[in-house]
This record gives structure tokens, sequence and C-alpha cells, in this order.
């Protein structure tokens, strides 16, 4: 058969995913750059960086990223590791309960988080502390998926068991098997999880907007409702971010799935 | 992994009690931050205001202001799905079967890998910048000018002035599909690639040619794959909201943006008749997660050994 002209069919499509990839990305790149009349310059990030309210939320942002991304590792890290050890019969019980907020779209979910918070007994919204400690609670949910699954695959490809028992057997307690035996274990799988759960609190907007808390989301559509060439500024900032954030996933993953677990093999 | 079997030995004098005790956080933090709060929501839409049981909430459904919400909704996840399917299924058969150049294969996708996670208020912003009405693809497009024999200059791609809106389905449309056919190409590719070589030489030895081989062969075992990416890409751009309230400012009625509004405003009314109209979304939802599962099942039996 001609194979050369399959080839050709394949580079067609190809290009054409190329095309779709880049040129929203160099049109946004193109854009942002064009603030000054006649000339390129980063004048649209200038403005964007040097706005104490963009600093605000980016760092109210970030702040959570890492607290979901700590608090998510405190819930899962031990449970998963619990339910491998102890009870791996419960696993796909587990997994259908992680993959729910696919299925409750954010929206439905936020709608149910007011409902539930937004009135006495339970009613988590009167201080901006509290609804921090809500919405941190709605970033752990959401990100739950992705953290999940990476936190399982990496558990998956230890034997948590002989683990345990090398370490039991050496005198040590829970306390000591989770913080030095499985925590180093995991660190490959946990990064890309708290990669993965950072860009998804970073990138946020329905939680920070309905929960009415001062996040990059909102900002950013505001920016958007009021700005020309600060919105392009900010979308390949926050395309860069995402790739910083999957490109060290990709660095850090690379080779190492087959040789994850550093002693007791 | 020679020690699995390790798993089902009882090595630890815990009672079963103890066992259980050490997920308890887990599902605890399960139950307050997601069981609850979409129970709540299922309760309230068959709850009055005097928190009396009712169906009538139900009949928010049959409202035209709510179908018409829900036919949008339908009718940009079925395009931008079907779409992402039919694109990106090809770009996957460039990138595997088709053999494309390796480089072009890498960067698809890597790249697949980014946009399948690029959503939201970004993605408006770049395709405003893009395709807005003073985005980079429009003046290029709207300075490409010819005279005429007259003398007049006609511009036939000045796509605003041939009535292209950015802010509207379309316009929707295509930013939905950039990470929508990138999540077709990181489901398919590896069912691509399960496509054994014997099978296309069994086929050819029995005088099939390329399209034969396809039609009656490729496609039937990848079908379930297919089905099953399209409706996930079905379920993403259903749930989506962040993307279509940043490009459109809300003026497009799908059901995620109406559901905003009477989170914020009660347009509807009566706020029981919100939790009827979520609970509608995540009928949709389930019933699009439950079909995926099963085909996901069914495209595995060929992907094994």
């Amino acid at each position: 058969m001609n194979t050369k002209k399959w080839n050709w069919w394949a580079i067609f499509w190809s290009v054409a995913a190329l095309a779709y990839f880049f040129v929203p990305l160099f049109g946004t790149l193109e854009f942002s750059l064009r603030m000054e009349r006649g000339k390129l310059s980063l004048k649209a990030y200038q403005i964007v960086l040097s706005d104490p309210q963009f600093l605000a939320s980016f760092q109210y942002s970030a702040v959570m990223g890492v607290l979901t991304v700590l608090i998510s590792t405190l819930i899962f890290l031990p449970t998963i590791y619990w339910i491998h050890l102890k009870i791996p019969k419960i696993r796909p019980v587990v997994e259908i309960l992680t993959i729910l907020p696919f299925i409750v779209p954010t929206i439905v979910y936020v709608f149910g988080l007011i409902r539930t918070f937004g009135r006495p007994p339970l009613q988590l919204t009167l201080t901006p502390f509290k609804t921090d400690i809500l919405i941190m609670a709605g970033y752990v949910i959401l990100s739950m998926p992705y953290m999940y699954r990476a936190l399982d695959v990496g558990m998956r490809s230890i034997d948590v068991v002989s683990l345990t028992e090398a370490a039991q057997s050496l005198g040590a307690n829970w306390v000591q098997i989770v913080l030095k035996v499985i925590l180093p274990n995991m660190r490959i799988a946990l990064l890309s999880g708290a990669l993965i759960c950072f860009a998804t609190v970073i990138g946020e907007l329905i939680l920070g907007d309905f929960l009415v808390r001062p996040a990059l989301g909102p900002y950013m559509v505001q920016v958007g409702r009021d700005k020309a060439y600060e919105p392009a500024a900010l979308g390949i900032m926050s395309y860069a971010l995402t790739w910083i954030c999957l490109g060290l996933i990709e660095i850090f993953s690379q080779g190492n799935t087959k040789t994850q677990q550093l002693t007791g093999r | 992994m020679q020690t699995k079997n390790l798993n089902n030995k009882p090595s630890y004098n815990f009672t079963t009690l103890w066992t259980w005790i050490g997920v308890v956080p887990f599902f605890a933090f399960i139950f307050i931050f997601l069981i609850m709060p979409s129970t709540n929501l299922f309760l309230g839409a068959f709850k009055d205001s005097h928190d009396n049981f009712t169906l009538a909430n139900i009949a928010v459904l049959f409202n035209p202001y709510v179908i018409k919400s829900f036919s949008t909704s339908l009718q940009v996840s079925v395009i931008t799905s079907v779409v992402g399917v039919v694109f990106g299924f090809f770009v996957a058969y460039g990138v595997t079967v088709g053999s494309a150049p390796k480089w072009m294969r890498k960067t698809i996708l890597t790249f697949s890998g980014l946009a399948a996670n690029f959503g939201g208020v970004p993605l408006a912003f770049a395709f405003i910048a893009t395709l807005g009405h003073t985005g980079f693809v429009t003046a290029i497009l709207k300075n490409i000018c010819f005279s005429d024999s007259a003398g007049l200059q006609n511009c036939p791609f000045d796509i605003y002035e041939r009535g292209f809106n950015l802010y509207s389905l379309l316009g929707l449309t295509l930013a939905y599909t950039y990470f929508q056919f990138p999540l077709m190409v990181l489901t398919i590719t590896p069912a691509l690639e399960g496509l054994k070589k014997n099978w296309r030489e069994a086929a050819e030895n029995l005088g099939a040619n390329s399209l034969q081989y396809w039609w009656y062969v490729a496609l039937p075992i990848l079908l379930p794959s297919i089905l099953g990416a399209t409706i996930l890409l079905f379920g993403s751009a259903f749930g989506a909201f962040a993307t279509a309230q940043a490009l459109t400012g809300g003026s497009i009625y799908l059901v995620t943006i109406l559901i905003g509004q009477q989170i914020r405003g009660d347009v509807l009314g009566n706020p029981n008749e919100g939790y009827a109209l979520a609970l509608g979304m995540v009928m949709v939802m389930g019933v699009c997660i439950l079909g995926y599962s099963v085909l996901q099942r069914l495209a595995g039996k060929w992907l094994k050994s």
C-alpha cells in the first residue's frame, strides 16, 4: 500500500493541531505586547505586576494553593497508605467517592456549599476566616480526583506491606513509618499531585467568585471586563504558570516510575 | 510485585475496629464537605419554602426559559464534543499510526496535556486577544484586501463584517475546542497504540484495502473508546462555567450560567427551584459518567494482552 499518502494525511492533521495550539497562544502574546501604540513593550505586564490588587489576589490564591496541598496531603496520604495496607477491599468505594467532583459540576457544588454552610446551624460564611476554611475545604474536594489518583498510583508502585513490616521490625512507630518510610518513597507522586492541586487552586474561579473571596480567578474576570491589554498579559502569565507546573511534573516523573521505591525491595 | 499476596495476610494484631478508625478522618471530611452539600441540594429540590415535601420544584425543568438553557448547553456540549472527537481522533491518528515526525508527535502530546488543563478565564482571554474585535488574527484577516475591477476595496476576510462574533455560540465552540480536542488526543492515543500490526496484516492478506481495514476492523475495535471519549468531552463542556462567563459575560444562557445567576440573585424567584435545576444537571452528568465507565470496560477488553 502507499504509505506516502497516509503520511501526508497524518502531517496535515498534526499541523492543524499545532496551529490550533499556537495561533491563540501567539495571538495572546502579540496582543499583550501591543499596549503602547506602534511598538512592542511589556507595559501591560508592568501594569498587571504593579497592581496591588493583582498582588493581593495572587498571594491569596498562592497561599490557598499551598495550604490546600498541605491539607490534602495530610488527609489523603495516611488514608491511602492505610487503605493499601489494611483494607484494600474498600478501594473501589473510595475511588468512586474521589471522582464525584467530576460528576457534580463546580457551579452545582458551590451551590450546595452555600446552601449547607451559608445558614445556621453550620454557618461558615459570617467571617472571612471561616469562609476561608470553607473555601479551602472546597479546594481540597475539587482537586481530590487529581491528588488521590497521583497518590494512589504512587502507593501502588511501592510494596507497602514489606516496607511497613521492615520498619516495624526495626522498632519504628506509625508516625515514623509514615514520615520516614512512606513519605520519602512517595515524594514523586506527592509532588505531581501537589503541582496539579496548586494549579487547580490558582486557576479556580467559581469558589472564589461565589464565596466572595479575593482570589485570582474573580480578579481576572474583573480585569477582563474593564481592560483591554492586561487580560492578554494575565492569560500569558497563567499559561506560563500551568506550563511550569506540568513541566515540573514531567521532569520529576521521567524515568522514575519504575524505580520509585528507594528502599526495601 | 512478587510479595503482592502478602496483602491478604493478617500481619498485625489490630482489632477490626482499629482498622476502620484509620479511614475515619477521610470519610468524615468527604461526608461533611462533599456528600452533605450534595445531598442537601438533592433534598432541597424536593422541598417547598416551609421544608415540606413537594414535587412542584421539578416543574421548573419544564419552564421554557430553563428548557432553553438546557438545550443551549446540550447544543454547545454536543457540537464541541463531536468536533473535538473528530479533530482529536485524526490528530491522534497522525501522531500514532500515521507516523508524523517525532518532534511533532512529542510537541502535540505535550501540548495536549497542557491545553486539556487550560480552561477557564485565561482561555477566554486568549480567544479575545486572537479573534476578538481587535484580535491578532482578526486584524490579519481584515487586512487581506483586493481591489476589484471598479477600483473598490474588497476585504473578503473581514470576519466581523461577515457576521462572525466571538461572543456567540460559535465563539464559545471555538474556545471550548481548545481544550476538547487535546482531551480526545490524550484519551484515544492509548487505544490507537493498542491496535496490533498483525490485525492490519491479516486484513491486508485477506485482500482488504486501507479504507476497508479502518471501517471493518479498526473502527469497531475503537468504537467503545471513541464513544467513551465523546461522553467525557460532553461532560467537560456541559459542566464548564468560567470560560463562558468570561467570554460572553453571561449573555449566552447555559445551564451553568443560569445556576450562577440563581445563586447570585435568585432569578427563578424560588430558591428550591434552583436546587431542582442543579439536580437536573447532576442527573445528566451522572448518566454521562455511568455510560463512560461502561464503555471504558468494553474498550479495556481489546487493550489487554
